[in-house]
């Protein structure tokens, strides 16, 4: 059992008390609730004629299913309406802060809590969505829920767990010019597998972790859950105080020196012993592209789809639906694949670092959007949104031929008009390749940082964006 | 809320890992405000993908019609947390799943609905599946008190299932909210202590 992690601590201290069952009782701190997984919970909240004792601890948005390009309402999608009908009362019925389209602090559920400072160190975090994970790049221990535990952190602010393991994942080292945060985990995934994390917390540790900002630790965290791992988390530092300070809901004055003290406190101790630990070199890690099925199906840019046999037997199967599905064949290079669509966004890789970056190599690259492919890019927020239209980084998308969209979800799971049609392949800078993600039961996505999938827009194919880079440095048209 | 000792039924036998919940059910019938109406959905475009190869798959064949007991591989109901995919499962009627292992959150939303999950061997996961298939009329019971497997009249297997839930099943208490709610006055007692919701709130709704 792991002792003095930062899992052990906030989970101690948010104990409430151990249930007949033997699992733990555990206060949430934050609870974050979205309009597709929430409607079913508050039925049940009136079935049973349930309160909410806490309704200061829930923030509500609407991102699922929010078009991204005429947001007018009545959404032209029925159902669509009929759900931010079912949001808009049930937050006001239950007091609960909403933060509608127009409002300034609509987005990605994921994207906006850590922009207005909701998220911070120490917490417990609920939210009725896998992606919660994200909110660990703070240093709090957030979980993905169903829609009765919404309605039981609705009704109790507690959720009934059982204690995690911890296993440290410890990177150490410098990722090379034009490879990211989201190359990084995809490298992890691919190592530790989609399943490997079942039972785990997951400590991102390191001397590559401590360098990277907020934003690209939100990236790490937020596909933890990938990995099988019920968690992910980064121990919080100066990099996150700093992150966190001045926000709207960061506090300020003495609670600040309060907070910064407490927060600091309940980091992973120079003692703690954890239940496993792996270890990587960032200077191993490649520009990663998925190629399959599963997340965990990554492969370096230079490399060639994997023969089945360098997987676990078990894995077979799985990986022959993968070549089959994705009409991808072993030994086959990765890059070169053609693309259709290219997506920027969601809430792994929709905030404005990723947006900056997107925008520094296609000014690099200097082309326009092959005429194949239809390339957009969906800010996470609309924070975001006016932040990169501030830098002029919408102008440079448009430009170059990306539509520029609002703030959403989006095409990473496809639930509002953006959707793949047939067999239409893309690059998303989302989380998820399975199957139908996108919205054709029949498309297929390729996971990659938004750098590459803003070059593999420009080229109409799966390309290596160091390459982009060295060329540019060698004009000098970059610094 | 009843007690969930143990649940016997035919078995519909579904092979393959890391089977996600989008597959389970996708995201386009998530647009909606009940569960209700999800069962028929379930699966349903590897379903449709299947059978336009010509092949069925274990939904649709005939001879897994009425099953109750869903037997799976590993990581089943990996990636979303939506709750639908266990809805779906068990509104098309099944009543307990068995496999090799199962997503965290997929397993914490099954145990909410009174869905038992248990784990069984890969050996024994593959010996019932091969059980099922070779024969869809013989009744297998999935037993979580005992935690154990049993089917074709002899045949058995030692299943897992964390403590916690086992005892949720067992005593009728898998359905906790009313057991959270006993704890309300520990809970007020906790966000009073608790430093960043007494002491640094930044700004109260």
């Amino acid at each position: 059992m792991s002792t003095n992690t930062l899992f052990d601590k906030v989970w101690d201290q948010h104990a409430v008390r151990v249930l007949p069952s033997g699992q733990t009782q555990l206060f949430i701190g934050l609870h974050l609730i979205h309009e597709v997984t929430s409607p079913q919970a508050f039925a049940m909240l009136r079935d049973r004629k349930l309160t909410v004792p806490f309704p200061e601890r829930t923030v509500a948005t609407v991102d699922h299913i929010v078009p991204t390009e005429n947001q007018a309402r009545p959404y032209a999608d029925g159902l669509a309406e009929e759900m931010m009908v079912a949001i808009e009362r049930n937050c006001r019925e239950f007091g609960i802060r909403l933060f509608q389209p127009g409002s300034g602090k609509q987005g990605v559920v994921h994207i906006i809590a850590p922009e207005q400072g909701l998220t911070q160190p120490g917490m417990t975090v609920a939210c009725g969505d896998s992606h919660t994970a994200t909110h660990g790049a703070f240093g709090a221990i957030a979980f993905g829920i169903g829609t009765s535990q919404v309605r039981d952190v609705l009704a109790s602010q507690t959720l009934a767990m059982a204690r995690l393991k911890v296993r440290k994942i410890q990177i150490d080292g410098t990722l090379k010019s034009g490879v990211y945060a989201k190359d990084l985990i995809l490298h992890v995934l691919r190592k530790l597998t989609a399943k490997g994390g079942v039972g785990y917390a997951y400590e991102f540790n390191g001397t590559c972790i401590a360098a990277l900002s907020m934003e690209e630790r939100m990236t790490i965290c937020n596909m933890a859950i990938e990995g099988g791992a019920r968690c992910g988390y980064v121990n919080p530092d100066e990099i996150t105080f700093a992150y966190l300070k001045g926000r709207e809901h960061a506090p300020t004055g003495q609670a600040w020196d309060a907070a910064v003290a407490w927060w600091g406190s309940m980091a992973s101790g120079a003692d703690a012993t954890y239940d496993d630990i792996q270890r990587f070199t960032a200077e191993d890690i490649e520009p990663t592209v998925t190629w399959g099925i599963s997340p965990d199906h990554g492969v370096g840019v230079k490399e060639s789809i994997p023969a089945k046999e360098t997987f676990a037997k078990d894995e077979w199967p799985l990986i022959d639906e993968a070549y089959q599905y994705m009409d991808l064949a072993p030994g086959q290079p990765i890059a070169g694949v053609a693309i259709d669509v290219a997506f920027i966004g969601s809430c792994t890789n929709g905030r404005i670092s990723d947006l900056r970056e997107a925008a520094k190599v296609i000014t690099a690259h200097g082309g326009k959007v092959n005429a194949r492919v239809k390339a957009f890019i969906v800010p996470g927020s609309e924070a975001v949104k006016v932040a990169a239209e501030a830098e002029g980084l919408d102008r440079i998308f448009t430009a170059h031929g990306f539509e520029w969209r609002n703030a959403g979800c989006s095409m990473c799971l496809a639930m509002n008009p953006d959707k793949l049609q047939g067999r239409q392949i893309s690059a998303s800078s989302s989380n998820r390749n399975f199957k139908g993600r996108q919205g054709s039961s029949t498309g297929r996505t390729l996971l990659m940082s938004p750098a590459m999938v803003a070059i593999a827009a420009l080229e109409g194919k799966v390309a290596d964006v160091r390459e982009v880079l060295a060329k540019a440095a060698k004009k000098g048209t970059t610094t | 809320m009843s007690r969930i000792l143990s649940v016997s039924g035919r078995g519909v036998a579904l092979r393959g890992n890391d089977i996600d919940t989008d597959r389970i059910i996708p995201a386009r019938f998530l647009r909606c405000v009940t569960f209700d109406g999800l069962g028929e959905h379930a699966f349903e475009d590897d379903r449709k993908q299947l059978s336009a190869q010509g092949k069925l798959h274990a939904f649709d064949d005939a001879r897994f019609v009425g099953g109750e007991i869903l037997v799976v591989g590993s990581n089943f109901g990996c990636g979303s947390s939506r709750e639908h995919a266990p809805q779906a499962i068990q509104k098309w009627g099944i009543k307990a799943i068995v496999g090799v292992s199962f997503s965290e959150i997929f397993f914490g939303n099954t145990v909410a609905m009174g869905l038992p999950c248990l784990r069984l061997p890969q050996a024994d996961t593959d010996a019932l599946l091969a059980a099922i298939e070779a024969d869809p009329r013989i009744s297998v019971t999935v037993d979580i008190e005992h935690l154990e497997v049993r089917w074709n009249g002899g045949k058995k297997a030692p299943a897992a299932m964390p403590e916690g839930p086992r005892k949720q099943f067992v005593t009728g208490q898998w359905d906790a909210t009313g057991e959270l709610l006993d704890g309300a006055g520990q809970v007020r007692a906790m966000a009073r202590k608790l430093p960043y919701v007494a002491n640094f709130v930044a700004k109260p709704a």
